[in-house]
């Protein structure tokens, strides 16, 4: 049986000591998981090892860690997996040559320790959930029976029913590291689960209300942490995307510049083909600035915020060019490559096409021409219906 | 070895230096780049959240006008990676949206064909060095080793996550790669915790104070590990790590003063390339400290 070893992040608040890191010897299946590894170190080796778990099966939630960085479950990730993840860590920098490295086990971040392993779900995760109204806002009246409701109009948001509120994303979120006040991916996974909900009648409410938190949708950093965190997924930025394309479907000028933002990058686009800059920067904080519009008091301070920056630009040479200078001289696209570019915005704009392959999945792929005589002899399907 | 030749929209604005050093250090290495001039900005993540058939077709588009030169395609900025593989993904994996899109396109007359074999394929820069061109390929051009020079990556997010999307399971060492690079150029490596995380930038207009406390964190925590100068494969990342880096400073509550360096700049370097040359002087942290690092340590 090949042995591992689990070095745990330990903390025992009962000891009156800070946290410590202790190294756990365990002989499993490298298919087993890094849960069964710690299950065994604290069967054989210290019963006071604290970690919170259930029903081993990826399913109940319980057993959120962090493993050689990695938030996750940790009855979802195998120990061989983890050993192999371990020694690519090491086989760079310092590290490297220094033999075989332990799997590393933390608690989950963003979030305070109990004991060991165990967080403190209720003061960070449960408080954002109920941030965000986790439940359906009706018309009031109660139906006779259930509510009915095309089965298609809910495939939208069986992503995002998938959650098991286990935590890993909001571990491993990056703008809450930052702003432990943002609203995070779990919570803002769940909000868009009644904003796609077709009986929910507060849609628009509930999108101005996280469009216009400081610590809402527009304080997602877009960094992919949570949706490779997910056990289950769910992709809860993917979801954020998505309540801000709602957002701005209904127009909703948030105070954070996030739909201006958007707005100016969209029409940039359109008419230079490649990014300007300047002109973002200024159209993100005064849209219409040249024109009528009276940019807001947040907006002037975002912009004399980012003077400091413009000066240093000048300074070394990086925005000493004229279209650098003066926002909306960047060039056009070479030839007739911008009027292309446009046409692709009336194709889009028309169709506004959006799919997600977690819902309708990647189509297979036919069998390659040498590997069909491997393949099941072709059954015939019978007289075809006519289209 | 040739390739259709992406360099994004920042690296032809805020960061000319990035373009410039490309250019450079291609040549030094023989790989002819042929300039989609005409291709369009990825959209950034930006536009899919407008409107995702948008982002979509404006980066089929760039595919198509890379495959029209019968070439694979090299970009140097980790976020276009990360939103044209997103787009890629969907492009790929249901043939009735890629007609639908490439309709959009055939009035053009190009269309973005899908490649069952990856036989086409769209690499950063650094993917493409250690994949394609090699490493020990690279350390046998290296003219000036960049011995005593303590380097730490910074691989911007869209480069490393999602792992499903962004091919792992093909090459699971991806997130190694600046490390090994660094290895193969005779730097040394400095570990940090920020090397995976987020720069910020994508909130810089939204949350200065989230964005700048992250771009900070990291540049901090690499001064705190001993490192002389970053190295990213991104533009953005440099906005916020080089040209906001003392705004970050301010709001971190610290003096930071760390040079960060673009890929290509660290390559060129190795290669024998000056700063000047390389256009290490438009950089708004300081870079006179890797250049005088290089010159007290022998190579």
């Amino acid at each position: 049986m090949p042995e591992y070893t689990l070095k745990v992040r330990r903390y025992q608040p009962e000891s009156g000591e800070g946290p410590f890191w202790e190294e756990f010897k365990v002989e499993l299946d490298p298919s087993l998981s890094v849960l069964d590894g710690i299950l065994q170190a604290k069967d054989r080796d210290d019963g006071s090892l604290s970690v919170r778990c259930s029903c081993r099966a990826a399913i109940c939630g319980s057993c959120g860690m962090k493993i050689n960085g990695q938030s996750g479950l940790g009855c979802k990730t195998q120990i061989g997996e983890a050993q192999e993840l371990a020694e690519k860590k090491a086989s760079v920098g310092n590290g490297a040559g220094g033999g075989t490295p332990p799997i590393v086990v933390e608690p989950m971040g963003n979030m305070p320790v109990i004991k060991d392993l165990v967080t403190d779900m209720e003061s960070t995760h449960w408080t954002k959930i109920r941030r965000v109204t986790p439940w359906l806002l009706d018309d009031g009246d109660p139906p006779e029976r259930e509510r009915i409701v095309p089965p298609e109009s809910m495939v939208d948001i069986t992503q995002t029913i998938a959650c098991i509120q286990c935590g890993a994303c909001v571990s491993a979120c990056l703008s809450m590291e930052a702003d432990p006040e943002f609203i995070g991916p779990a919570a803002l996974a769940k909000a868009y689960r009644f904003v796609g909900d077709p009986r929910d009648v507060e849609t628009r409410e509930r999108l101005y209300d996280l469009a216009q938190d400081p610590h809402g949708i527009y304080d997602c950093t877009h960094c992919f942490a949570c949706v490779d965190a997910c056990p289950k997924g769910v992709a809860p930025m993917d979801q954020i995307m998505r309540l801000r394309r709602r957002a701005s479907d209904d127009d909703i000028h948030d105070r954070n510049n996030g739909h201006n933002h958007e707005l100016a990058f969209v029409k940039i686009i359109e008419k230079k083909g490649t990014l300007d800059e300047a002109l973002l920067l200024q159209e993100s904080y005064a849209p219409g600035v040249k024109g009528k519009l009276i940019p807001k008091p947040s907006a002037i301070k975002g912009l004399v915020g980012s003077l400091p920056t413009a000066a240093r630009g000048l300074r070394t040479g990086k925005m000493r060019s004229l279209p650098k200078l003066i926002p909306g001289v960047h060039p056009k696209l070479p030839g007739d490559a911008q009027e292309r570019v446009k046409r692709i915005y009336e194709h889009a704009e028309e169709h506004g096409t959006e799919i997600n392959l977690y819902i309708t999945g990647e189509e297979e792929v036919e069998p390659e021409p040498d590997e069909e005589e491997f393949s099941q002899p072709e059954v015939s399907p019978g007289p075809k219906e006519s289209e | 070895m040739k390739l259709a030749y992406w360099p994004g929209c920042v690296s032809r604005g805020f960061t000319t230096e990035l373009h410039g050093s490309m250019a450079l250090v291609a040549e030094r290495l023989g790989i002819e780049l042929v300039t989609l001039d005409r291709a369009n900005c990825c959209g950034a993540g930006v536009i899919a959240e407008h409107n995702q058939e948008l982002a979509d077709t404006l980066n089929a588009r760039t595919f198509a006008l890379a495959q029209q030169t019968g070439l694979s395609m090299m970009n140097i900025c980790s976020t276009c990676q990360g939103a044209q593989s997103e787009c890629q993904q969907r492009l790929d994996a249901d043939s009735q949206y890629r007609s639908h899109i490439n309709e959009a396109l055939s009035g053009q007359g190009l269309s973005y064909e899908k490649s069952a074999d990856g036989s086409w394929n769209n690499k950063n820069f650094l993917w493409l060095l250690v994949e394609d061109y090699g490493l020990d390929r690279l350390a046998a051009q290296v003219k000036r080793p960049l011995a005593g020079l303590r380097v730490g990556p910074f691989y911007g997010c869209y480069i490393v996550r999602p792992k499903e999307r962004l091919g792992y399971h093909q090459y699971p060492d991806r997130d190694i790669y600046l490390e090994k690079v660094i290895e193969a150029l005779g730097g040394e490596i400095v570990e940090y915790n920020g090397a995976r995380k987020c720069c910020g930038f994508p909130v810089v207009t939204m949350n200065r104070e989230t964005s700048l406390t992250q771009a900070g964190t990291h540049v901090g925590d690499a001064i705190d590990a001993g490192a002389d100068c970053l190295v990213t494969p991104c533009p953005l990342c440099h906005l916020n790590l080089d040209m906001q880096q003392p705004e970050a400073a301010k709001v971190v509550n610290r003096d930071l003063g760390l040079a960060v360096l673009h890929l290509p700049q660290l390559v060129g370097l190795a290669l024998g390339a000056t700063p000047k040359e390389l256009g290490m002087e438009k950089h708004v942290a300081s870079t006179k400290w890797v250049q005088e690092r290089l010159t007290a340590v022998p190579a």
